[in-house]
């Protein structure tokens, strides 16, 4: 038998691994498939060292803050900080639904909904594994009722939404990924558009054409036509405006720090947030009395602050 | 088996380095733990590739191309696992199965134990990554990629110094 000298085994052992990984991309972009097993074992058998270190982490900060600071200050601190970023979610919600009607005032008849939107916050416990995607890992799972393409924000705006859901954690992908976005539209025109993300920290507006006006310093809220946000989330503020043809070149700084989330909130539905039509929103308010305006302009569900911490 | 033996060739001869037991296990599970958990506390350390340089030091090490090239295999698919779906396995995958090959071919060919070969070493197997990374990108999944930017060579930089500090930390881990 021909000996197969040592350089030549570690060649072929080479080439037969680079064969097989390039046709296991093959096979993953043909099919559209994920490999997810593959991804379950590795994301089950790494979670628990890092939400081990997030314990850990958390533990230094807390026996830091509540030795050197007063506990029950610390603890007022916490309940307070979390009914505040609920309670600066419902706020959001309301002023931009607020200019909303002002601007429509005379065709409008704004009344607050009164749909709820369950939601349960979530510690960020890992980032991607590398700079070749934009995602986060979440605390949360299908335990908690997380379930894939839920949106994902925090008091500040749009985060993401949950591209995969394991037993207790969760895979949420950042508006910023290649992949990333959402239907958005811009606040005082109310043109609508997409969102997307290309890698870098910033967010791109697609197809706006090239004749329409928009300003720098704008801002953007979720449309809601994605059917994954609720209306009205805000997205981020218009940053830079160059022309092109057809289509501007926009480029969107996020409304939320993407690069600095430690706790998220997951909307707990996938079914589109509801709206009530004026005329339904009218009766309710004045107990079943038509408002006879004929509106059928919509308005957002506003989500309650039903946060689980 | 010896503990550690020498490869000669002619006049020079260099050493294959063996470690602890668990230490490769131990240190590539720490890589991609730090690698994932870090960057959510200080989002600047997203910068740094732990995996490539676990990648790269233990094929400088080792030696041997095929403990190489597997080491790179199984740490670059745990990276492409670890990054979402939107990564396809095998993107890191082929990138590190490269990197650990050459790594412990040059390993065994030069002396790698100078600080200053450790850092444009790594630096040189940061870009070439970055590299196969394009390409696959390109070509395999038809995905626009630029081929350089300022932010690279920045990276390259602070890998390449963070491995000479990283790989003097690691020498502690072999065995006497």
């Amino acid at each position: 038998m021909v000996a197969i000298p040592s350089r030549h085994k570690s060649l072929a052992l080479l080439g037969g691994v680079l064969l097989a990984q390039v046709l296991m991309l093959a096979v993953q972009i043909k099919r559209d498939s994920r490999g997810r097993l593959i991804r379950v074992w590795a994301v089950t058998a790494v979670s628990p060292f890092e939400r081990t270190g997030a314990w850990g982490v958390r533990t230094v900060r807390g026996v830091w803050t509540r030795y050197f600071a007063l506990l029950s200050t610390s603890r007022e601190n916490e309940a307070l900080r979390i009914e505040n970023d609920a309670l600066k979610v419902t706020i959001a919600q309301l002023q931009s639904r607020a200019a909303e009607a002002d601007r429509l005032a005379t065709l409008l008849s704004f009344k607050q909904s009164h749909e709820d939107v369950p939601m349960v916050g979530a510690r960020v416990i890992a980032a991607s594994a590398g700079t070749a995607s934009r995602t986060i890992e979440i605390d949360r799972g299908e335990r908690d009722g997380v379930r894939r393409n839920m949106a994902v924000i925090t008091p500040d705006g749009a985060v993401g939404k949950v591209i995969e859901a394991f037993r207790d954690y969760s895979q949420v992908l950042l508006l910023t990924d290649r992949d990333g976005g959402a239907g958005a539209m811009l606040v005082e025109s109310r043109i609508q558009c997409p969102v997307g993300g290309t890698g870098d920290p910033t967010l791109v507006m697609k197809y706006i054409p090239s004749d329409e006006e928009v300003k720098v310093g704008e801002k953007l809220v979720t449309s809601g036509m994605d059917k994954i946000f609720p209306r009205d989330i805000p997205v981020g503020t218009v940053m830079e405006v160059k022309a092109g043809y057809p289509f501007k070149l926009i480029r969107v700084q996020p409304a939320a720090k993407l690069d600095r989330l430690e706790t998220v909130i997951v909307l707990l539905t996938q079914a589109p947030v509801e709206f009530k039509k004026e005329a339904e929103a009218q009766n309710t308010q004045t107990g079943g009395q038509p408002s006879g305006s004929g509106t059928q302009k919509a308005v957002p569900a506003a989500p309650a602050a039903t946060v689980r911490p | 088996m010896t503990e550690e033996y020498e490869l000669r060739s002619g006049e020079t001869h260099i050493e294959v380095h063996k470690f602890y037991p668990g230490a490769i296990v131990m240190m590539a599970v720490a890589a991609l733990v730090i690698q994932t958990s870090a960057p959510v506390y200080f989002p600047r350390l997203a910068i740094l590739d732990l995996p490539l340089l676990v990648t790269i030091y233990f094929g400088l090490s080792r030696r041997n191309p095929s403990t190489g090239l597997l080491l790179g295999t199984v740490m670059g698919l745990a990276q492409d696992a670890l990054s979402g779906p939107t990564v396809p396995l095998g993107f890191y995958g082929i990138a590190k199965t490269i990197i650990g090959y050459l790594a412990s071919s040059i390993g065994a060919r030069l002396d790698t134990e100078h600080p200053a070969a450790r850092f444009a070493l790594t630096f040189g197997f940061f870009v070439l990554q970055q590299a196969i990374l394009v390409l696959v990108r390109r070509l395999l999944l038809a995905q626009p990629e630029a081929w350089f930017n300022v932010h690279l060579a920045v990276a390259a930089a602070v890998n390449a110094l963070l491995g000479v500090v990283l790989f003097v930390l690691f020498d502690r881990l072999r065995r006497r």
